[in-house]
């Protein structure tokens, strides 16, 4: 019983990533119609943005300390961030503790920022492309990304932990008297997952500028017709997408090391969850982000692989075999949509 | 000739005097010279161009035709090599047993897939050969190892049971892969001058299935068949209202292009017995889709150049490090020569992703014909050229 | 087309090819008027450094081709000569290998085993590389070795830590100086024997392929020879990214250690999981859970960060062994690049200069003439104490390291510290081990 208490609780986790990914890509989709491949790219660098963080305030000066030696034998530079001299040692620890929490008030401006460039400098030209070249050249985009990350932070992952206080365990099981320990900041996602989905839920559902692009997500035309400019809606759309899928790489940081093509090992999955959750669809998107994560969850327990082996390596594609053949269009997907 | 009309007659000629020249043609540099590091014309290489070529033309019926965008079309390579891998181990080294049962294999599994994942379309169809594809993967790398050797991927060794052949020859080393004795390794080599070139028996008979594949591909283009797939492409839905059922057409399609995929495994085989899972990939299917939309999807030679531009690539390209630089830089003023190599530095040798990636975009972007619209244009313009040398009647370059 | 006027002794003779020092490329020709592939009949001799530029172990080829250059430079003469001074062996005299200057082409394996085999035959065709090594994935160095066996060169094997290696793939043209996952095993168990004791409870998390495999087998092997009790044995996917609902089974199975069998990103994100969820500080059976890493890599650790502290492994090698070879090694790697070398840097630097003294020692290239002497050749001072290269498998036996992660690390690459040297005798095997089992040598084939 805890066990399986232990994988619905693992598999919310797991799944807040994949819905927070999944419903970037589908406000994308939604409101552009654009399938945007470089949406994993968007998340790793939402991660990088906390190791980047990381790194400012670790920005530290060298002073050479005779008396110690380094591997050579050399004298040793004593290394000393600015952050806690500026603070003082205490002060400064903390902050440093706390770089990954502090990256998410950077993240948001940057990740809305380079979703601006993004859809004014490339996504806007393919509107009215076919489905195909947007996600070609979203494709390329990811690898350009990706590379580009490669260069600057190096192949091997980097390690951003969380805050002290919120590392460790915390017993979830306790208020119905049972024994469940669980990682404090894998809670702390799963609620600020639910927070993100919870804001842009109610910002669409119940602010003007949501109900605007709702209209246009629509129909488009008549919406241009009444004098609104959609245009300029949806590009803000595309940032808030981007940010969604940035905040969701920095928190996954502490969870797991950031490298440089941790966007393409979401990106197939990320894809497989809007297609099952029905492209086009919000509510979907979530639901199937976590229904997949659940069922990864109880795919990887020893009891389940024992009878049918491997099935953890392919759960997520067979369910969502089974999914798009018994429902055509997904989950909660609406007829039309990208079937043309 | 050959029930093709002239222009396609003489594309088919170009593409045989290319590949039956490219010893010639890919290595245009003397031996000793600074340039030879550009040479491509060695059999390993010429091998993978043609053998990318028939994947991508393959890849290209399905996609150029159809439309259909298939993101798991590796998983077919993988299954014939694999075939071809366990036909060496248990049958023969000849090379066309292999070839025959891997395209019989790839061809059979397309189906199923293919019977599968059409009944959706646009991006489900994408997804769903994508799902197909990494759920191989996935298992090839693990559970199926007995039938794949995982990692390792799957070897000769000295003792398989080779019910026509010998398990080891007489000095102990694998036998080698061969068209009725004549083996696939041997190369004559023609040295002239500072020159040498290299004529490999094994590209020579990828070279003529590729002219073979790519003659049928040519016969299919144009035949009722290929039109009907393009009917699909520009409208499937008014095909339906017609009604006309476009699934066997589509299906056909599928496991044409799937069993191209098969032979082109199956020769990867040939020329190199080893199979691995990493060919089943989703980026492995997601190299042939850049090699096809690079080269010109839905145009007949776009495929074969986008193979041999991105091969080229990953082969040579990415062997420039920065020693090769500094030496081709050697004759500016050294802070000029470092600065220089630290501009070029992310984009060559292990950075050739990059500059992939980026001529992908560019191409996807501004050429969404592939090199060929690019050849065309260049073409144009010249011919455009030239007439307003003649009449100054000035021509205007296509807009996009 | 006719070769009469034109020989390739011919074009040699007359010069043409001398400084550049590009052989012809003769790989595979039926006939030939070379002994063996690749003859470097020229001023010099290429070798081919095949390593990971891209993909998820760029770091780890990266160092690798480091210490590559280093070897080159060493062995031409230049720099403070490293190991070289340390050799046991002293043919090497710093003026190339046989006289001939080294060169070196370079080649991206991607850690996959066609692109490996794809950069390895470019190498030999084209450059006229007379030796291949590199590598830093079990499967791609078993797929390059197989190709070189093949092609007619030797190929000395970079990080590759499978049993399978030396075991049922090996082969005559190929060599091995890593360690093994046996040998891991076999180094581990008497200190977690020290450590934990004998009553203990072992979960094994595995990389579902075969170097998992081998490694899982090799370590639950020797630790039920202590006594331990194997709980559970679970397979992970090698493209899983978060481990944790592997890891939440382990809290309630009643184990009080956690072997994980990983490596890379895999071994990376298992161990901070595993540090998440608490694993650390339960204490199970009245005892303190504890968490195994057969394999560390310290630049991987590097991405584990504080996580590995006080988590026992075992490694090739360590830039803190205070021996005369290790420090001559550290300091000549660390003045030039500014850091100190990875144990891949080390095991690659260690085969260049094992092969070019094997060649020097029989006076020729040809890989048959090289394999002899390398095939059960005993050296020292290279880091690793007394070496044997073992002639029945060309595994090198020698002492493997059992490390910890550091509790108070000093610097960015100080991580590791070193618990204790196992013998060489104590991880030493019968050629004929089962887990070794099921292969052949062959015969050592010289190409051509």
């Amino acid at each position: 019983m805890d066990a399986i208490l232990l994988q619905i609780l693992n598999g919310l986790d797991k799944g807040s990533a994949y819905a927070l990914i999944a419903l970037g890509l589908t406000l994308i989709f939604g409101t552009l119609g654009v399938v945007n491949f470089a949406h994993g790219a968007l998340f790793m660098i939402g991660a990088f943005c906390a190791v980047t963080v990381q790194r400012i305030l670790n920005l530290s000066y060298e002073v050479v300390d005779e008396t110690q030696k380094d591997f050579l034998g050399n004298a040793l530079k004593v290394k000393t961030s600015y952050v806690e001299s500026w603070f003082g040692p205490e002060m400064g620890g903390a902050i440093i503790d706390w770089a990954v929490p502090i990256a998410i008030i950077f993240a948001i401006p940057i990740m809305i920022f380079i979703g601006f460039v993004m859809e004014r400098g490339l996504i806007k030209h393919f509107y009215k492309r076919e489905h195909a070249d947007q996600i070609l050249v979203t494709f390329g985009l990811a690898i350009v990304l990706q590379e580009v990350i490669k260069y600057f932070y190096g192949a091997n992952p980097i390690q951003t932990a969380s805050p002290e206080a919120l590392s460790g365990v915390a017993n979830v099981g306790a208020l119905f008297g049972m024994d469940i320990v669980y990682p404090v900041w894998r809670i702390v996602y799963f609620f600020f997952s639910v927070v993100i989905i919870g804001g842009i839920f109610s910002f669409l559902q119940f602010t003007t500028f949501g109900m605007v692009v709702r209209a246009g997500m629509a129909d488009r035309e008549t919406v241009g017709l009444l004098g609104i400019n959609i245009d300029r809606r949806f590009t803000i759309m595309f940032g808030i997408a981007a940010a969604v899928a940035g905040l969701a790489g920095v928190m996954y940081t502490p969870i797991n090391s950031p490298n440089y093509h941790m966007g393409m090992d979401f990106l197939v999955l990320s894809f497989v969850v809007v297609v099952v959750g029905g492209m086009g669809s919000l509510p979907g998107a979530v639901l199937a982000g976590f229904m997949l994560g659940i069922l990864e969850a109880f795919a990887s327990m020893n009891e389940i692989k024992s009878i049918l082996p491997g099935i953890d390596q392919i759960i997520i594609y067979v369910v969502a075999i089974i999914i798009l053949l018994t429902r055509p269009r997904g989950l909660m997907g609406r007829k039309g949509v990208m079937e043309e | 000739m050959f029930g093709l009309d002239k222009k396609d007659t003489r594309m088919l000629l170009v593409v045989a005097v290319l590949t039956l020249c490219a010893p010639f043609i890919l290595n245009p540099f003397p031996t000793d010279s600074a340039m030879a590091q550009f040479n491509a014309g060695y059999p390993d290489l010429m091998q993978r161009f043609v053998i990318f070529g028939i994947f991508a033309i393959g890849f290209n019926i399905l996609f150029g035709l159809t439309g259909y965008l298939s993101f798991g079309h590796a998983a077919f390579l993988g299954v014939g090599s694999y075939s071809a891998v366990w036909m060496f181990k248990l049958l023969s080294m000849n090379v066309v047993p292999a070839i025959l049962l891997a395209v019989v294999i790839s061809g059979l599994f397309a189906l199923l897939i293919g019977f599968v994942s059409l009944r959706r379309s646009g991006i489900y169809f994408s997804i769903l050969t994508l799902a197909f594809a990494q759920m191989s993967f996935n298992l090839a790398y693990s559970v199926l190892t007995p039938i794949t050797n995982g990692e390792t991927g799957l070897q000769l060794t000295l003792d398989d049971p080779r019910v026509l052949g010998v398990s080891a020859t007489a000095d102990g080393s694998i036998p080698v892969t061969s068209l009725f004795g004549l083996e696939m390794r041997s190369t004559f080599e023609m040295v002239v001058g500072p020159w040498a070139f290299q004529f490999n028996a094994g590209y020579y008979l990828c070279a003529l299935v590729l002219l073979a594949v790519f003659y049928l591909s040519i016969r299919i283009f144009r035949s009722p068949f290929g039109m009907m797939l393009r009917a699909v492409k520009s409208n499937q839905q008014r095909m339906n209202y017609t009604g006309l059922n476009t699934k066997p057409y589509t299906l056909a399609a599928f496991v044409i292009s799937g069993m191209y995929a098969g032979l082109a495994g199956g020769l990867m085989a040939s020329m190199d017995p080893l199979a691995g899972a990493e060919r089943m990939q989703w980026t492995a299917s997601g190299e042939v889709v850049l090699m096809t939309i690079l080269g010109g999807a839905g145009t007949l030679i776009g495929p074969v150049l986008g193979a041999g531009f991105i091969k080229y690539f990953e082969n040579i390209f990415s062997k420039i490090n920065d020693t090769v630089l500094h030496n081709w830089f050697a004759f500016m003023p050294d802070g000029l020569e470092d600065f220089v190599v630290f501009i070029v530095h992310p984009f060559i040798g292990k950075g050739w992703h990059l500059t992939l990636g980026i001529m992908f975009m560019l191409v996807v972007v501004f050429l969404p014909g592939g090199l060929v619209e690019g050849g065309q244009r260049i073409a144009k313009w010249v011919k455009g050229r030239k007439n307003k040398d003649d009449s100054t009647s000035a021509t205007k370059n296509p807009a996009e | 087309m006719s070769k009469s006027d034109f020989s390739r002794r011919g074009v040699l003779k007359t010069g043409a090819l001398a400084g550049t020092g590009l052989a012809l490329p003769t790989i595979f020709t039926a006939s030939s008027a070379a002994a063996f592939t690749n003859d470097p009949t020229g001023s010099s001799v290429t070798l081919g450094f095949n390593v990971p530029q891209t993909g998820p172990y760029a770091d780890e080829g990266a160092d690798e081709l480091r210490a590559y250059r280093l070897a080159v430079e060493h062995l031409n003469g230049a720099g403070d000569g490293g190991m070289m001074n340390t050799f046991s062996s002293k043919e090497l005299q710093g003026n190339g290998i046989l006289g001939k200057e080294v060169k070196f082409v370079t080649g991206d394996t991607q850690t996959k085993s066609d692109a490996a085999r794809a950069s390895a035959k470019s190498m030999i065709e084209k450059d006229g590389a007379v030796m291949i090594t590199g590598g830093s994935s079990s499967g791609v160095a078993i797929a390059v070795q197989g190709l070189c066996q093949e092609a007619g060169v030797i190929f000395m094997a970079g990080l590759t830590h499978s049993n399978d290696t030396t075991g049922k793939d090996k082969k005559a043209n190929g060599f091995r100086h890593f360690f093994n996952g046996y040998m891991s095993a076999a180094a581990l168990a008497p200190v977690l024997k020290n450590l934990y004791g004998t009553d203990r409870n072992a979960y094994h998390l595995t990389a579902d392929y075969t170097w998992g495999w081998t490694q899982e087998e090799s370590i639950a092997a020797a630790t039920e020879a202590l006594g331990w009790n194997t709980v559970e044995k679970v397979r992970t996917p090698l493209a899983a990214t978060d481990f944790s609902s592997y890891i939440a089974p382990v809290l309630n199975s009643g184990a009080d250690v956690l072997v994980l069998n990983h490596y890379g990103g895999n071994m990376v994100n298992s161990l901070t999981n595993a540090v998440q969820f608490g694993l650390r500080e339960k204490v199970v059976n009245g005892k303190n859970f504890e968490i195994v890493v057969p394999l560390y890599s310290r630049l991987m650790a590097k991405g584990a960060g504080a996580n590995v502290k006080g988590i026992h492994g075992s490694t090739n090698w360590h830039w803190s062994l205070q021996d005369e070879g290790s420090q001559a090694f550290v300091r000549s790697f660390g003045t030039k690049y500014g850091f100190p070398p990875s144990q891949a840097a080390h095991t690659v630097y260690c085969q260049t200069m094992l092969y070019a003294d094997a060649v020097s020692r029989a006076g020729s290239f040809n890989p048959c003439a090289v394999a002899e002497a390398l095939e059960g050749f005993e050296f020292d001072g290279l880091g690793n104490g007394k070496t044997l290269y073992r002639a029945e498998d060309h595994q090198c036996f020698k002492d493997v390291l059992v490390v910890r992660g550091k509790e108070n690390p000093t610097s960015d690459f100080d991580l590791l510290e070193v618990v204790e040297v196992t013998p060489a005798a104590q991880v030493t095997y019968p050629a004929d081990h089962p887990m070794f089992a099921g292969g052949a040598l062959g015969s050592c084939n010289p190409g051509a």
